[in-house]
């Protein structure tokens, strides 16, 4: 198994490279679903005022 | 095309597209990170730093499919002035921007212990940094005006100009023989590249197409809400005046 962590005398070229790589995905992944949460959150605040506003116009 | 040009039904369409695509994309990441890092050979001259490759080479894929999104959603949206059109082009960049970055470091992470240097001003090395660039300055400028349309409009030219970078990138290992090797896998005659090391990097290559494709369409559907939020805020702005 150690053998496996030093990837043949590379790891520390090999092992970055899949860290940033899961770093990367992770990070778009939770970027995109922050995102849409808030402005899913924010719509839903607008239709839910929309009805009321529509009354007083 | 003009069919995805309504809202609405790029949303139906996106819906269903979606969990396919993250489906694939989970079953063929975790495959391929199984093969990418332990039931794959080592290279005969490039030992263990070849398992970089399964890692760059996807990447170096999406960050050119990344900008011929960009580019050619943004000719559809100047041509047709599709809404959806203009949304894709700024949802494609920060996607292809990050892909592009992580091709640019892996590259290096690559490049130190193979060439001996973490950078050259290789035609290849140097026209990706231009394509990163291109990236930050399409999103830079995108937002750069208090009307969105207008700055949708001046970036997608920046995005079509820039285009002309694409084919360089492609060919720029054919045409400035330096230190990046050519093509090994898309090239005339079939791919020369070991089916061991072949499946890792098609499971790879697949599963980051498929994260693309669901990334770009959740935030292209995100960019509907924020917009329809918008028009909402000006609307609201006309009631009071």
């Amino acid at each position: 198994m150690s053998g496996f962590f030093a990837m043949g005398g590379y790891a520390a070229f090999i092992w970055p490279t899949y860290g940033l790589a899961i770093l990367t995905m992770l990070g778009l992944l939770i970027w995109t679903m922050r995102r849409h949460a808030r402005a899913a959150k924010l719509v839903a605040e607008l239709e839910a005022r929309r009805p009321r506003r529509r009354g007083v116009v | 095309m003009h069919r995805f040009a309504n809202p609405a039904r790029f949303l139906k369409i996106a819906g269903r597209i979606r969990p396919f695509a993250a489906l694939v994309a989970v079953l063929t990441l975790i495959p391929g990170l199984y093969f990418a890092l332990f039931a794959s050979p080592a290279d005969y001259q490039q030992g263990d730093t070849v398992r970089i490759m399964y890692i760059h080479v996807p990447s170096a894929w999406l960050a050119m499919a990344g900008y011929s999104t960009m580019a050619l959603a943004s000719a559809v949206a100047l041509v047709w002035r599709h809404p959806v059109a203009e949304l894709t082009a700024r949802s494609a960049a920060p996607i292809g921007a990050a892909f592009t970055l992580l091709c640019l470091v892996t590259g290096s992470l690559w490049g130190k212990p193979m060439w001996g240097t973490w950078w050259v001003w290789d035609a290849r090395l140097t026209s990706v940094l231009v394509l990163f660039f291109l990236y930050l300055g399409y999103i830079a400028l995108a937002d750069a005006f208090d009307d969105p349309e207008r700055g949708g409009r001046a970036a997608g030219l920046l995005a079509i100009v820039g285009a002309v970078n694409v084919p360089i990138i492609k060919f720029s290992v054919d045409w400035w023989n330096t230190l990046h090797q050519p093509a090994s896998v898309m090239k005339l005659g079939g791919p020369s590249i070991h089916p061991d090391m072949l499946l890792p990097l098609g499971l790879m290559a697949v599963g980051f197409t498929a994260a693309y494709a669901w990334l770009l369409l959740r935030n292209v559907e995100t960019a509907l809400l924020e917009r329809k939020l918008r028009m909402a805020e000006l609307a609201d702005l006309d009631l009071a005046r």
